[in-house]
């Protein structure tokens, strides 16, 4: 990256607007069950927070705020979480993703749906967050490289 | 070649403003999309999908019912395509650099 100056103005924006964008990503995904939303678009939401970050102040003042190494991993750790669901359901005597079977006690059937759908979906957002900052991290690196 | 082109383009123009003059109205409850029974005399699935998707997960928004509940195996196959496609930007740029640098070790 060039040494270019820094505006305290570009950098003291990014940093108020960071936090709100973020929390709207996050209503996004918890309020997908009752309006358009989702993982998908809440996930995309919370990586532009971070990614307005390290576009305006660099790499190194932003692994303050999310660390690149730990993109991979909760990556992986969303599909993970995907994925686990639906073998906690065969395990507890279901079919695969079969959110009635989900050891959560006191709730009737309709109710773990609910709660099923609402995990899935977290995983979903961590994972399209991730992503989508390492890509960004990725292609800053190789053009570092390079 | 060009009025080729034209007459290409007019007669495709042609051909779909017929086609979409003869389309139904949305809202017409008369339509075969809307229909409970389809053409070959099975039952729609997306008519138990709209009855019966509060009762099942008391959601109510009943696309995140279908896309999270009923169809959740296609949404965990494109949440695994997002992950592959951030793998192989690791694989692709971040090595690149190691790489050289043992090579000139060596």
């Amino acid at each position: 990256m060039t040494n270019k100056e820094q505006s305290p103005i570009i950098l003291l924006g990014t940093r108020f607007l960071s936090p709100y964008i973020m929390l709207f990503g996050f209503y996004v995904i918890f309020h997908g069950h009752y309006s358009p939303g989702g993982g998908f678009q809440g996930g995309t939401l919370l990586a532009v927070s971070l990614l307005l970050v390290r576009i305006a102040s660099g790499t190194e003042i932003a692994s303050l705020q999310f660390k690149d190494y730990l993109a991979t991993p909760f990556a992986a750790l969303g599909v993970l979480i995907y994925f686990g669901t639906g073998l906690v359901a065969i395990f507890t005597g279901g079919y695969f993703l079969d959110y009635e079977q989900l050891p959560i006690p006191g709730l009737e059937a309709a109710d773990l749906r609910y709660w099923g759908i609402l995990i899935i979906e977290l995983g979903i957002g961590l994972t399209v967050m991730t992503v989508l900052v390492l890509i960004y991290d990725n292609m800053v690196k190789g053009e570092d490289y390079a | 070649m060009k009025y080729l082109k034209l007459l290409i383009i007019m007669a495709f123009t042609t051909v779909l403003l017929f086609a979409a003059s003869d389309l139904p109205y949305r809202g017409d409850a008369d339509n075969q999309m809307n229909q409970e029974v389809s053409m070959t005399g099975t039952e729609v699935p997306g008519n138990y999908y709209i009855q019966e998707a509060y009762n099942d997960a008391h959601t109510p928004n009943i696309v995140t019912v279908i896309l999270g509940d009923y169809r959740s195996i296609d949404t965990l196959g494109e949440q695994i395509v997002i992950f592959t496609a951030g793998l192989i930007t690791f694989l692709l740029l971040r090595n690149r650099k190691e790489e050289e640098g043992e090579s000139d070790d060596e």
